[in-house]
């Protein structure tokens, strides 16, 4: 039976690993990630759930591991942070181009030094060309969610890539809010058994991984292209299946709040989204046209959703939780490149804000917002990208 | 294209790169008169071209043997001579 709990974030990424039956968990603690996998192998140990949990030496490791037991056709989930992340590099190219569907919980934090274990997403961003899937969560109904379904739709034999699903550190990984977890039967028949569509086998040995010279190559990394182009189109289709049968929708690509005739949008990703909504409400009781727009996925980028919303809208303020340096924050490029072949497009400003965890409040919302307005009064983007808050 | 895997994936099969022998500058012998069958070489050549006969006694497979002297090196009778090949 469905029941509603209030768990942390950390907690439900944990029971969203249960719930998706995953076989094979190798994992390395970091903060703020630690209580996931303290929950798995707390849940493995006890008996609540079948599967191995694979203590490893490091992140490197853990990733090596998953992916060994993806080819032997396990579902395997895992779940690191920053400094972790970063350490599984090499690893995450491996997953994707042996199109191995792993699950990973991404609790973002900001890179060191400062030494800093807060929210930014400096960790999974640095991340966006390894070939695995980036969802951003905003609430832990939402992790849940998504966990679930990540695994629906790399699974898919137009996939098999692996995904990460990315929340904020603190903010939502140890923050306690309520969740429904839906009947494990459900759950089941949504997501059933993976299908591997090759298998490491003693009897009928493979090679996996061998040279392919520079006449084959190519060949396999457009493989690795058109099945993120196949995900672009399965993840609104599998997130309205999912709501259907559970009652969660988040908006497939895009979670979208009172755009439809927005003069300006707020594009942002993770719980900034969540605090833009409250800002576009309080905006358009002072009688301006605002909407928000939460980016989910950032990639496979959402680039034609971007482009019809941009259709009507005058002014783009996008939030970054995240520079690129020697350029702007990642979403702003994308959502920038992704209005590029299109006519009549709105302005843009961006906006970095956030990093390593500051608060980025209602206020501070509503300030871009401003600014962005008299930009678009006088017709032209007086600062392109904007640090908010910055101390003198 | 569409006849590949989605990932590389070969069925094993006797050296796909042909006979990699002719790589070989230094060519082993072993001295089968001295051998005590400890299968040392049998075991660390890498290109798995040292075989066995009926009674264990190790012999190379000069096809593929690309002469890294590694079953010379391990050899504990030392028995195991590396010699250059004759020029073509």
């Amino acid at each position: 039976m469905a029941q509603v709990i209030v768990e942390t974030g950390n907690r439900v990424a944990g029971l969203a690993c249960k719930a998706a039956r995953a076989q094979v968990i190798a994992a390395y603690p970091i903060t703020p990630q630690t209580t996931v996998v303290e929950q798995v192998a707390e849940l493995v140990e006890g008996g609540k759930m079948d599967a191995k949990y694979i203590r490893v030496e490091s992140e490197h490791s853990a990733m090596a591991a998953c992916i060994g037991a993806a080819v032997g056709g396990a579902r395997t989930f895992t779940a690191t942070s920053s400094h972790g992340l970063a350490l599984m590099h090499e690893m995450l190219h491996w997953a994707s181009a042996a199109r191995l569907p792993i699950v990973m919980a991404v609790v973002n934090r900001a890179m060191g030094p400062p030494w800093n274990i807060w929210a930014d997403f400096s960790d999974s961003l640095s991340q966006r060309d390894t070939g695995w899937l980036q969802f951003y969560c905003a609430d832990n109904q939402e992790i849940f969610d998504t966990t679930i379904q990540a695994y629906k739709l790399c699974e898919d034999n137009r996939v098999f890539m692996p995904a990460m699903v990315c929340f904020e550190g603190f903010i939502l990984s140890h923050t306690s809010m309520p969740v429904k977890i839906p009947d494990q039967k459900e759950i089941d028949d949504f997501l059933p058994p993976y299908n591997p569509p090759w298998l490491m086998d003693v009897d009928n040995p493979l090679t996996h991984g061998s040279i392919v010279y520079p006449e084959w190559y190519m060949e396999f990394r457009y493989f690795m292209y058109e099945a993120m182009e196949n995900a672009r189109r399965l993840i609104p289709e599998i997130d309205k299946e999912y709501g259907r049968r559970f009652g969660f929708e988040h908006g497939g690509h895009i979670e979208k709040y009172r755009c439809e005739d927005a003069d300006l949008i707020i594009l942002s990703m993770g719980t900034i989204g969540s605090e833009a909504k409250l800002a576009v409400d309080n905006l358009r009781k002072q009688g301006r046209k605002v909407g928000a727009a939460r980016v989910r996925v950032f990639r496979p980028f959402p680039k034609e959703e971007i482009q019809n919303m941009a259709k009507n809208a005058q002014m783009l303020t996008i939030i970054d939780r995240q520079v690129s340096y020697g350029m702007e924050g990642p979403l702003h490029t994308e959502v920038k490149a992704s209005l590029y072949s299109e006519r009549d497009s709105p302005l843009t400003a961006g906006f970095i804000a956030g990093i390593g965890g500051r608060d980025v409040t209602l206020r501070d919302i509503e300030k871009m917002v401003d600014k962005s307005f008299r930009y678009l009064q006088a017709g032209k983007v007086a600062k392109e990208v904007e640090w908010v808050g910055l101390r003198e | 294209m569409r006849d590949l895997p989605l990932t590389p994936l070969s069925r094993p099969r006797v050296a796909s790169t042909g006979k990699t022998g002719s790589w070989r500058t230094f060519r082993p012998t072993i001295n089968t008169e001295k051998c005590t069958r400890c299968l040392l070489c049998w075991i660390y050549c890498p290109e798995a071209c040292i075989e066995l006969d009926a009674t264990n006694l190790p012999k190379v497979n000069y096809d593929y043997c690309k002469g890294c002297g590694i079953c010379a090196h391990e050899c504990p009778l030392k028995i195991i001579k590396m010699e250059r090949e004759e020029s073509a």
